[in-house]
């Protein structure tokens, strides 16, 4: 049986860890030194059941386990990684036409004592910010800001730095009253306007046209763990098969992994996660990153102004499989 | 909504909309809109064709280029086989070089008969052809547009149109050449989040789908209610998205004009023959 919620399969893991944390907690307290050895021992044993199993486990996701993964709630998103990555963040907001969209950041900073502008899909953790955050799912005045900031790297020659990690755009009445499709391909066309070096990380979900709209970049990275797809798995499912509830069929035949975007040739890079994911140890996960990020940047960064643009046109010109 | 079903002899059919008789000669004459009711009902890319360019202007380009199943997709090969079958073509788009009284443009038409007029990686590589060749001949496109979005039977290939169709459209636009888009039923998702919508001039017909998420998508996320005229060219016409509704006949006319207004200042380039 394959587990529909992320809750429910990582449940025994985080009934081991609970059972670590109670015996740290013994060895603190324990007097008796053939006690507190005896608990080292077991603390022992028990950790490296542990880190079998979350070895075992994430060293063989299912496509579905991997979505699952990816939308997890304790994943680092895209101002952990801003936070952890860069220098001062000065976050940019409001898209100077309508409002202010939350589900994606955005603001200037510096990579190693460069300038770069950094774009981002962000979700929440509790309920007030995942309201705030519209659930990651971003709004024409979201995409109308990364444009905004897309221009301004390119006016202070500043490389341009994309997170992404979204169920999808905005669906609902008001985003299609305000345009969110204009919203998307504008920036799309944006981005293939800039003769500033453009890389993109797949953090977590790469929900079609939400992620594509600030993912037209010069090198695409994927984490281990992440999905990049056309659509949901349960969209798919609802339309090929009218069954929302087949969406571990649909993430199987949509090759929504890392592993398979990168096989299509869609792909620059997957990022290694640390063992268990992401959110096991978030500050490695974010140095993976960045030490990506140098490397894609500094190749980038050799190249002339209208190479890069040419070269991305070129990255996207090539993508289809036909004869 | 269903194409007009045929009643007897084939001397007649009914309207799928207001289910009145019509006159199957005078309903071709009307270009497949309704006499009664003034549905525009769906028409083939041929048709598209004919009633859009000059007579016998049209020379197809690419007409080979066909999909495989690079995932693996299930039924994919077999729906795929099914709608080439039906439509006599390989994929959902049809494009060339045509002219519109007189003038040489770069054109594009899509099927909606052949899977919902999806856009994988056929369709994607068509339509910036199209707009490639717009470019280097220094002559304006046209895309007639009718499509439910990507094509999910090919996955994140079909995503990856969008950025390719797009990133062309983008090149047109930075060297002055002129891209004009008709959305006809339906124009929606994959398609309109890309190329449809970065055109210089939209044109729409009456009551045509044009929206971001299908109906069972948005269902999926949780959009429920909804006004009236939601998705419609009329809903995307009052909230600026597009330039102008005008019924079918006006559409070869308003094309012409927009052709001779903006590509007034471009020399065309000699074409090889």
């Amino acid at each position: 049986m394959i587990a529909r919620d992320f809750n429910e399969w990582e449940k025994p893991l985080r009934e081991l860890e609970e059972g670590l944390a109670k015996l740290r907690d013994r060895i603190d307290k324990e007097r008796d030194a053939a006690s507190k050895q005896e608990a080292e021992k077991a603390l022992e044993e028990l950790t490296r059941r542990r880190d079998n199993i979350v070895a075992a486990t994430y060293s063989n996701l299912s496509p579905w386990e991997n979505v699952l993964v990816s939308r997890a709630p304790s994943r680092p998103y895209a101002l952990d990684y801003i936070s952890t990555i860069f220098g001062t963040f000065v976050e940019l907001q409001g898209d100077r036409r309508f409002g202010a969209d939350h589900a994606i950041v955005g603001g200037a900073t510096s990579l190693d004592g460069t300038p770069v502008m950094v774009v981002g899909h962000q979700k929440g953790r509790n309920i007030q910010e995942r309201q705030l955050r519209n659930f990651g799912y971003a709004r024409p005045e979201g995409y109308r800001k990364a444009i905004r900031l897309f221009d301004m790297a390119e006016r202070f020659r500043m490389p341009v730095i994309t997170f992404v990690d979204t169920p999808g755009a905005d669906a609902g009445v008001e985003a299609e009253s305000r345009g969110i499709s204009e919203a998307i391909a504008a920036s799309i066309a944006k981005m293939f306007e800039l003769t500033v070096p453009v890389v993109s990380v797949i953090i977590g979900e790469g929900g079609s046209g939400g992620a594509i709209g600030i993912a037209a970049s010069n090198r695409v990275l994927m984490l281990e763990h992440s999905i990049y797809s056309v659509i949901a798995p349960e969209g798919c499912a609802a339309i090929l098969w009218r069954k929302p509830e087949m969406g571990p069929q649909a993430a199987q035949a949509l090759r929504l992994t890392a592993e398979s975007a990168k096989e299509l040739g869609l792909i620059e890079e997957i990022i290694p996660e640390p063992t268990g994911g992401a959110h096991r140890d978030p500050v490695a996960a974010a140095a993976a990153v960045k030490f990506a990020l140098v490397n894609h940047l500094g190749q980038l960064a050799k190249m002339k102004p209208d190479a890069v643009r040419d070269s991305r046109y070129d990255r996207f010109r090539r993508i289809g499989i036909y004869s | 909504m269903s194409a007009p079903k045929s009643t007897g002899d084939g001397a007649f059919l009914q309207c799928s909309n207001c289910k009145k008789i019509l006159f199957t000669a005078e309903f071709e004459q009307l270009l497949h809109v309704c006499p009664h009711c003034g549905f525009h009902h769906r028409i083939s890319a041929q048709t598209r064709i004919e009633i859009t360019f000059d007579p016998g202007s049209f020379e197809e380009h690419d007409k080979d280029l066909r999909s495989g199943n690079p995932l693996d997709f299930p039924d994919y090969t077999e729906k795929r086989e099914a709608a080439e079958q039906k439509t006599g073509g390989f994929d959902s788009v049809i494009s060339g070089i045509a002219a519109i009284e007189g003038r040489p443009v770069s054109v594009a038409v899509t099927d909606f008969s052949f899977m919902g007029g999806s856009m994988g990686s056929v369709a994607g590589e068509k339509i910036t052809r199209t707009l490639e060749r717009a470019l280097e001949r220094k002559i304006p496109a046209i895309i007639v547009c009718a499509s439910g979005g990507a094509r999910m039977q090919e996955g994140l290939l079909s995503l990856m149109q969008m950025a390719k169709t797009t990133a062309a459209a983008e090149r047109c636009a930075r060297h002055g050449v002129p891209y004009f888009a008709v959305f006809t039923d339906p124009t929606m998702a994959g398609v309109l989040a890309s190329y449809a919508s970065v055109a210089d001039v939209i044109l729409a017909e009456p009551k045509v789908m044009v929206g971001f998420a299908g109906l069972r998508v948005s269902k999926q996320a949780g959009v429920s209610k909804v006004p009236d005229d939601f998705q419609t060219a009329e809903f995307a016409l009052a909230h600026g998205m597009i330039d102008r509704v005008a019924p079918r006949k006006e559409l070869r006319p308003i094309l012409a004009t927009l052709v001779k207004l903006f590509g007034g200042h471009l020399a065309p380039a000699k074409v090889k023959k």
